[in-house]
């Protein structure tokens, strides 16, 4: 296996998992990426009166904007260093003024339902799971009832409508 | 002494999040075609790579806590658990939706954004103004 391929599941899986002990032994935080985009907006909007951005001390929490910040340089590294051809994040269509519409919407509902749920993939399915927290168990199985039920729909209308 | 120890260990976490975002690249995960894959079970990898992620990540918790083991700055490791709240099944299952139509949970966004992948702009904004407007709402969404 080259480095510079994609890494197959038994790799990466792992390597993903040893975040959790890492950030905990280093940082002496729980994993959980979602809450930055609380943290951005409290930071952005130093004065408003929303008590959700208000009253949340997003200083406490720079070690996490820090992380966000490592995820940006990370992406960055992999494509500009390790890998022959780069990679497909988006398909083609989405490139255009209709895939900018679907990104935003369907980014909101993934800032609106993380917040709302309390937590992302990271935070619950992968952090949380690890913990054995039920919470999180609720929650990855409401991610997957989401997803699935968006696939399901896109494929009966896909079906009838084309 | 102990604030300066503090931020000492918030400097960790740029190091880490470099590394969790060439994982997430090197993995595909950050892929909308893996993610699509996913939620139509045309591929056992993200959920094999959850699945060991998620066993590696328990070991160690197990061991931290019954180590009671310290952090490099010497606190006790907390490992609190999130509450519950309605809101796990009302804004996982529109996360859940969010997820298939982008392609991308957050984590995701940030990376696709540093490999150039500038549309994943859009997705960000649009995750902004979805925090913006749970702010907003929270006091009148049930929890």
């Amino acid at each position: 296996m080259s480095l510079l391929e994609p890494w197959p599941w038994y790799v990466s899986g792992p390597l993903i998992g040893f975040t959790v002990p890492l950030l905990l032994i280093l940082v002496g935080k729980p994993l959980g990426i979602s809450s930055n985009l609380r943290h951005l907006l409290s930071c952005a909007l130093p004065k408003t009166r929303i008590e959700y951005f208000a009253e949340n001390d997003w200083r406490r929490e720079f070690w996490n904007l820090l992380f966000a910040a490592g995820l940006v340089a990370g992406g960055f590294l992999a494509e500009r260093f390790l890998t022959h051809v780069p990679t497909s994040f988006l398909p083609a269509h989405y490139h255009s003024m209709g895939g900018a519409l679907i990104l935003l919407g369907g980014g909101f509902l993934v800032g609106f339902g993380t917040r709302y749920g309390n937590g992302c993939t990271s935070g619950h399915a992968i952090m949380g799971l690890s913990n054995l927290t039920v919470t999180s168990l609720y929650a990855t199985i409401s991610f997957f009832g989401g997803g699935l039920l968006s696939a399901g729909t896109l494929r009966l209308w896909e079906h009838f409508f084309q | 002494m102990h604030e300066e120890r503090k931020n000492f260990k918030s400097l960790f976490g740029f190091p880490l999040g470099i590394y969790f975002g060439i994982v997430l690249t090197k993995s595909r995960v950050i892929s909308w075609f893996k993610i699509r894959k996913m939620f139509y079970f045309e591929e056992p990898d993200l959920y094999l790579i959850i699945g060991s992620a998620v066993a590696i990540g328990a070991i160690s918790v197990f061991l931290i806590k019954r180590l009671q083991a310290k952090d490099i700055a010497g606190d006790t490791i907390e490992v609190l658990k999130k509450p519950f709240s309605k809101g796990l099944f009302f804004g996982g299952a529109i996360f859940g939706v969010g997820w298939f139509v982008t392609g991308t949970c957050p984590g995701p966004i940030f990376t696709q954004i540093g490999g150039g992948e500038w549309f994943a702009l859009f997705t960000l904004a649009g995750a902004l103004l979805g925090t913006y407007a749970y702010g907003l709402l929270q006091k009148r969404l049930p929890h």
